[in-house]
This record gives C-alpha cells, structure tokens and sequence, in this order.
C-alpha cells in the first residue's frame, strides 16, 4: 500500500503533520512507519495539546524521588521503603466495552506500577457516569465495576477508595480513572531508560494479538454515531496472566539483570521500544518474525500496533538471558529475544529478512508536534442573592434526607462490595471513610490515599474548581491522620481544538499547580485525557486527584465513625453559608448558576497542619472533612458510620440555618473530642489562630437540630443505603 | 508445628495465610505447586486466590497439579488439611470434600465480614472454641456450596457441616445467607473431618486493625489442638 495524505488522515493525523513527517523522513512513510507516527504522535502518546502547560506544575519536594516522566512518580516514605503510584484514565474503551475497558484499565496501571519494580499495595478508582436516568447508565455502571472487580480482585491487591458520580454531561462519554500504589525498595527501583550497545532486548508476557490496534488512537478522537465499529479497539484483559507477569518480574528484579524495563500499554510495542531507546539516546533494532503472536499472518504494521494486554519489553545486561528464561518459563510465560540496542539512534525493523522500519528516533519524539491552542478565560459567574423566602417552606430533616439519597451523596456500598478491600492482610481503612489506609507489610507505617474531583465546581469556575480538588484531596489525607505526601492527575476534558474546553484545561491547571504548589504537595505522575466529547458536546471539566499521604504510627489513624455519647463536636474552618453550586442549591432549589466556593489557600494549609497536631496529640476521636453537601450531610455520615446520634446547635451566626447546615465552603473539618479535653483543644486553636464553631455533642439514636427537628439514624441510614441498591436491582 | 501453604499460580493469599501461620506458632513453608513431595506437615493449608485464572471451573485445573497427588494422599492418611475459599473450590473439584461451589446468587462478588455458626466443635479445627458464632470475612464470586438432596442427608448425618453463615447471636436464615449456599453453608468436613474447606478468610482477621480479630482465635485454637 502506497501511503498519501488521505491515508494518514485516516490514522488520526492532521494534514500538516503529515506533511511534517514527509519533510522530516525526507520521503513518503511506508504503511507501518505511518501506523508508528499515528500511535506516537496521538494526543494520548504525545501530550501535544498539553505539554506546553502540564510543564508548569509543581513536580519537585523533599520526599519526590521521581516525578513526571516514568512509568509512575515515586516518592521517598523512610527507612529505604518508597511509594510508586500512578493515575490512568481508560475512558473511551470503557464507554464502548465497559467490563474490558475498566478491567483493562486497572490491569495497565497495576503494569506501570510494578514496571519500576513496586509491588501493587493497593487501587482505587474513580468513576463517572450520565445521568441515572440516561438508557446505558445502568449497565455501564454495572460492566465498569465488574470490570474493575473482574482484574483487580484476581491481582491480589486490595481496592481501598473510590468517588463515583452520575452526571448528564457524561451520558455520551463516561469516566473510568484507576489509580495503583505500589511499594518498593529505595535502591530497588526499574526505570525504561536504556543503556549500553548491544543489549538483548527481551519480549514477556502474553503474546501479540490482534485486539487493542489504534486504542491509543480511538482515545484521542470524538465519538460520533459510528462508535460501535470501535469495539475491536478496545482491548481483552486476562487478570491472572497479569499476576503471573506481576510475580514472574518481582522475581527478576530482585537479582541485577535488568537495565531498562517498560511495560506495552498504550500504542504497545512502538512506544514502549521508541520510549526506552529515546531515554537511553539509543537505537533499537527489533526482528518482528521473533514477537511472540497469538494469530497466524500477522503483519509488522499489525504487531507493531497490537494493544495485546500483559506484556513487558526488557533491556537485559548480555549474558542474563537464561536466568531470565528460566524466571518466565516457570511461570508459564513466553519469553523472545526480540532485538538488541545500536548506536543508530534509529528504530530499526526486519521482517522476513528485510529491513520495514527506518526511522531516526528524535524525529518520532521530540519532533512530536506541541501546540499552543488557543483558549477562552473563564468569568468568574456572578453569586446569585437567594430569595430566602424559598427556605419557609422547607424542612431541613426532609432536605437532609433528599440530600443524602441523593446518587453523588449515597452509599456506594453496592460497588465496593465488589471488590475485594481486604486480601494482602494490612488493609485498615476500608472504603467508606475520608480515605483508604493500608499499613507498610510488617511495620508501624501506613500510607493513606484518596481520589477527588468536583467536575461542578470546575465547570462554574475552572480555576478555582482546580484548586479546589488539590485541597480537597489534601484534606481527605489530613482527616485520617497522614501528612500529604504528594499527587497524581487525572485530567478529563472535551476537545483540546475548541476554545472553551481549552479554557478549561488551561485554568483548571493552573488552579491545581497553584493550589498543590502553595501547600507543598507537589504532582509526580499524572495523564490527559482529551475529546471526551461525543460530537460538539464535552463533559464537565473533570480533573481527578489522586492524593498520597504517609502516617507514622498506623495506631493514630483517625476514621469518620463517631465513637462516643457525650463527646463533643467542633466544626473546624469558617462557615460563610456559600450555597452557590452546592448540593443544596442545585438539587433542593434547582439553581446551576453562580460560582464555586472560594479557596483561601492560607486557612486550608493552617487549618489542615493544625487538625494534624491535634491528632498527634491523640485529641481527635473521629474526623471528617466538610465537602459536598456541607456541615450537616458530612455529620449524618459520622453518625451513620458511628450508629450514634448528635444534638446539634446552630452558632449565632447572622446566616440562615438552611445557609450554615447546607454551605460549601472550604477548608473545613468536624472532629470529636473528649469534653475533658476541650480547652486543651480550643486553646490550640486560638493559638494557630484557627477558627471553630462548637457544634454540639455526640447523642445516642438520634440527630437532633436546635431541639425542634429530630430524626432517628436508622431513618438517616435508610435515606443513605437504599438509592444505589433500589436502581440497580430494578 | 509444621505446616506447608501450597502456591499455585494465580494463588493470592498465600502470603496472608504464611503470616498469619507465622504469627500463632507455626512453621510454615510455601510448596510451589510443581513439587512432588510434601515436607514433613501437620496440616496443609490450600491458600485462597483465582488458581488458574478460575479458567474452566473455579479450582478445577489446579486440583490436577502435581502437587495435589501428594496432598490427596496425606488427607487420605488422615492428615490435616485445610482449604480456604479458592482453596475450599480445589478441596471439592479434588473429590476429597463432596458438593460444590456455584456462583453467589446475585452473581455479584462479595467482599464483607459476616457471621458464621459453629456447627460441629468435636474435631481439631474448633474443638476449644467457646464462642458460638466467629466473625469473619468473605471475598469470593463463587462460595454458593450445592450438593445433591443424598449427599446433604449424608453430610448432616454424617456431622460434615463446619460452618453455617448466620446472625450474630447464631440465627440461621435467609437474610444472613450471602450467596446462595444450600442450608447457608459456609464450610464442610470430610467424613473423618480431617479435612475442612471454608469460604470465610480467618488469615484477614488477625489484629484488632484489621477487619476484626475472630481469626486470631481460629489460630490460636488450631494450633493447641494440633500440638
């Protein structure tokens, strides 16, 4: 096949860049250096809508051992041990094939996290989905959760945390993001850059199959009517070849024969072998008759773009070849020497004894197009004046309990049910809380980590929205007692070509560099994910964070459950009643419009150290932090994790009570404390200048409001169960 | 005590099971499933995880590996020999427990503590227990136990039923059935009740920050009846 321009347009690329490509080849690209420059130069391989602003976050910190760049960041826990994680969006294969695109999703970043020699110590996810009421919600949600069960639950490793939200604005284009931690060895950690003349480079794992061709490709375009002809694009994930891969690589790694090691996610062969030659300034010359293949006839073009699941490209020291081969084959694993590296800088590929690939490597990555799109700034919308005559005639227990049935706010004990929270025996917070907590196997550690993202707010205002989700995220770790370490993003946007989704990447980036640059809470891995669009329509900006955060001594973790009658409750922060896209405003009175919360970075930094000085001092008894749904929904919570009641008191405050109980304002936190210890309490407060209401008391059966409203915690655990369960059993 | 947990390939708590061992006496050795021999044990633990991917039928390709031979051979002797979850799935599919795991009901994997009933305390699994019920936790896709009417009156005849799911208090009943289980089974002996298979994970259930401690109490137990 003679390649032209229409050709490459078919690929996904622009007519300029092919263009680009002929000049630089100084000739016409054959049909498989084509396939290779559509796999690399893809928004999903190259970043090139976002590099240009992904390189102004904050990558570096004391604990930072490796950021942006690898397979995954790292970051430094002490005594030797660090903490390898990652987050990955498999969005578009699983709106086509929901239980293979989520499975295949938590399957890739498990791969990068054991890439770099971490055992997977824990997953999370979070996941988004249209309206409830929307024909494909139900069994997308239902496919996308058995999918994440169906891999991780095999793989051993516990799924500790998750958000999941329903939203119109992703009936068209659902969100799956799959975060993995892995622990490892300071001085034992892989890296993929390549190194030395002449080294075998060496193909594991599963072998070469047709599934998967141009999934990178199909992630970085719009769906349009014809979305179901994409099925053969998503790929077909087998758990258990994953874990015989997770423990045959473990067991390699721990002797010295591996140089350089990247697993084949997206664009598979060609970007895992171009990424390790490029790092290493190598060339890598590859025989394609030696690749593993699961089906007759294959071609270099259709081996080379394979997205085959479980595989993993190895640069080996010379001479370590069968040490390795006796590693794969006794877990039944195929094993190739597939090529070697040069001193051409060239990747280089034969196929039955003729030479089909010739491409200098600089020209496939760093010539890489990089565009500076265009984008619209966002206006900060104008707060919206409630008439509070529409709060006469509500009830806050009848709005309480709206609220807490409500799809973002409910249980969703009917998902994580399904995975398996508890295998690899060290898991001490379960889903349910402000954050998952696993300890360090065998000592007095433990890491904490949490995913968030507030698509409403970021749709309001982009860039308060991104600053929003780094505190958030930061708050979910300082209410179990860890000291934010670090993040992961996960950025979810429309179509980087139009202008105001554009807007929306580029603010809400700058909102979450400012954000986690202020709070010391830097960024060491992360992915875009672009054209989350079904024709002209994008989703809410959806930014997600994944937040890492270490606890010293795993005893002084802290949970939401309220533990004692007569204890007390202060609500820490300050409560301003911003009703402006809260759940309140939006649900109970059907107003979209106005901006977010704001951020004040000062308090939520001050807030969050304080509430951590507390807990060392063994002050808090239970802790949750203040989000969706304000004071009074993140109280219910307590007392429906506690099985306890509360007696609450409004503070004479000159807001409404709809306006304090409801708000959204940030940088808060409730905590419970022992009455004796009140004033050593408050006392520290007002010496780190922190501002707190003193809410009320922990009370036996019920919650009780300014002595007038009651309503009994089996009636509020009621509200907050049945909704999940009700729809997806009907 | 010595006791041997056998890997197979796709096994996942064989490590969960080698320290909770560890943790109450035993000496505990991990026999890859290719081996041919068995060390020198007082019990053989089959440890729970997706053996063979549960390609085919869950535990059934794995209850052909080499090592199970031996391992047939040791119960056959009257050797201990414990199976938990994926394990309890290879002890039915070997023919050294009778019945068999089908999918949960709601065809929903579940992972969650819940409630079980000892049922039969004259054995060296739970001779020395004196709580009723243990709380423990289970995470299996496939733990609803079915048997044939004839092998369910030869099971109770025979006093074969370890464990029941139940209520706190030891309540037998639909609502705290979780996956279907016939007469909510949730563990078996073998007739000479050297052999027991088990759904629930005691090894998940070891220290008060775990999901509880009723697991330590199974070890504990375990072990003094085996000395």
């Amino acid at each position: 096949m003679i390649v032209n321009e229409q050709i490459a347009v078919d690929h996904g690329l622009k007519k300029e860049e092919y263009k680009k490509i002929c000049n630089l080849l100084k000739r016409v690209p054959n049909i498989t250096e084509l396939g290779i420059f559509s796999a690399m130069w893809n928004e999903h391989c190259s970043y090139k809508s976002s590099r240009l602003h992904l390189k102004n976050l904050p990558s570096k910190g004391k604990n930072v051992i490796q950021g942006p760049g690898e397979n995954a960041g790292v970051i430094d826990i002490g005594d030797d041990d660090a903490i390898v994680f990652k987050i990955e969006s498999h969005n578009h294969p699983s709106f086509i094939e929901p239980y293979q695109g989520a499975a295949t999703g938590v399957g890739g970043i498990m791969r990068d996290v054991f890439t770099m020699g971490a055992r997977p110590i824990a997953n999370l996810n979070s996941i988004h989905f249209g309206s409830p009421q929307h024909k494909k919600t139900k069994n997308l949600l239902r496919g996308v959760v058995h999918g994440i069960g169906g891999y991780s639950n095999c793989m051993g490793v516990p799924t500790i945390a998750g958000q999941t939200s329903f939203d119109e604005s992703y009936n068209g284009n659902i969100l799956v993001n799959a975060m993995t931690l892995g622990l490892v060895k300071k001085n034992k950690i892989f890296y993929s850059k390549a190194a030395g003349l002449s080294k075998p480079v060496i193909y594991v794992g599963s072998k070469t199959g047709r599934d998967g061709i141009h999934g990178a490709s199909m992630a970085s375009a719009v769906f349009d009517e014809k979305i179901e002809e994409k099925k053969p694009t998503v790929q077909v994930g087998d758990p258990f070849t994953e874990k015989l891969l997770l423990e045959a690589c473990l067991e390699l790694m721990t002797g010295d024969s591996i140089i350089a090691i990247q697993d084949m996610g997206a664009a598979g062969l060609t970007s895992s072998s171009i990424e390790m030659a490029s790092k290493g300034s190598l060339g890598i010359e590859i025989n394609l008759n030696k690749v593993p293949c699961r089906e007759t006839k294959m071609t270099p073009y259709e081996i080379m773009l394979s997205e085959s699941q479980e595989r993993m490209l190895i640069v080996l020291e010379n001479g370590k070849e069968e040490l390795a081969k006796k590693i794969f084959d006794k877990w039944n694993l195929d094993f190739a020497v597939i090529g070697k590296t040069t001193k051409s800088k060239k990747i280089e590929l034969y196929f039955d004894e003729e030479k089909v690939v010739d491409v200098p490597i600089n020209i496939l990555v760093e010539n890489s197009p990089m565009y500076n799109r265009k984008w619209k700034k966002a206006k900060l919308p104008k707060r919206i004046k409630v008439d509070k005559e529409k709060f006469k005639n509500l009830k806050i227990i009848n709005v309480l309990n709206k609220i807490l049935s409500n799809p973002n706010i409910c249980s969703k004990e009917w998902i994580w049910q399904q995975y398996d929270q508890t295998v690899m025996g060290d898991t001490i917070q379960k889903p349910g809380g402000d954050a998952g907590v696993v300890r360090i196997h065998g000592t007095n550690k433990a890491v904490a980590a949490s995913v968030d993202s507030s698509a409403v707010y970021c749709w309001a205002h982009p860039l308060s929205g991104g600053k929003q989700i780094v505190c958030e995220s930061w708050r979910n770790l300082i209410a179990v007692g860890a000291k934010p370490i670090a993040i992961t993003n996960c950025l979810n946007f429309g179509s980087p070509e139009n202008e105001e989704n554009m807007g929306e990447f580029v603010e809400s980036v700058l909102g979450l560099g400012e954000a986690s640059s202020y709070l010391d809470f830097p960024v060491v891995s992360g992915n875009v994910s672009f054209y989350n669009q079904t024709k002209d329509i994008g989703i809410k900006p959806t930014p997600t964070i994944g937040g890492v955060g270490l606890i010293k001594n795993y005893k002084n973790m802290v949970t939401i459950d309220l533990k004692q009658t007569g204890n007390i409750l202060l609500v820490i922060g300050k409560t301003e009643g911003h009703l402006d896209q809260s759940l309140f405003s939006r649900d109970i009175l059907n107003e979209k419009n106005g901006p977010p919360p704001e951020i004040n970075l000062f308090n939520e930094k001050n807030n969050g150290i304080t509430i951590l000085k507390l807990i060392d001092k063994k002050f808090i008894k239970a802790a949750h932090d203040v989000s969706l749904g304000g004071i009074i929904t993140a109280l219910s919570k307590m007392c429906i994790k506690g099985k306890k009641g509360a007696l609450l008191k409004k503070p004479n405050y000159l807001i409404n009570e709809f306006e304090y109980f409801f708000g959204e304002d940030q940088g808060r936190y409730i905590i419970e404390i022992e009455k004796n210890n009140l004033n050593n309490v408050t006392e520290m407060l007002e010496k780190n200048s922190v501002h707190y209401d003193e809410l009320g008391t922990v009370n036996d059966n019920e919650l009780i409001i300014n002595d007038k409203s009651k309503v009994s915690i089996d009636d509020l655990i009621k509200s907050h169960t049945t909704w999940l369960i009700n729809y997806m059993s009907k | 005590m010595n006791s041997s947990v056998i890997t197979f390939p796709g096994s996942n708590c064989d490590r969960d099971m080698h320290v909770a061992l560890k943790k109450f006496g035993f000496k505990n050795k991990m026999i890859w499933h290719n081996s041919v021999e068995l060390p020198k044990s007082d019990i053989v633990v089959l440890p729970g995880g997706f053996s063979y991917g549960d390609y085919l039928r869950c535990g059934s390709m794995a209850s052909k590996s080499k090592i199970m031979q031996s391992v047939i051979n040791f119960a056959k002797g009257g050797g201990k020999v414990l199976g938990i979850c994926n394990g309890f799935q290879i002890l039915v599919e070997s023919g050294l427990l009778p019945g068999i795991l089908l999918r949960n009901k709601y065809l929903e994997f579940i992972c969650k503590n819940v409630f079980v009933k000892i049922n039969n305390k004259d054995n060296s699994y739970f001779r020395g227990i004196k709580k009723k019920t243990l709380e423990l936790h289970i995470a299996h896709n496939e733990g609803n136990y079915f048997c044939s009417k004839k092998q369910i009156k030869e099971i109770e005849n025979n006093n074969q039923i370890a464990l029941y799911y139940s209520d706190e208090r030891g309540n037998i009943d639909d609502n705290n059935n979780p996956n279907g289980s016939i007469k909510n089974i949730a563990g078996i002996f073998n007739k000479e009740k050297n052999v027991l298979g088990m759904m629930p994970h005691p090894e998940r259930m070891i220290d008060s920050s775990l999901s509880g401690e009723d697991g330590s109490i199974f070890f504990e137990n375990l072990i003094n009846n085996l000395k």
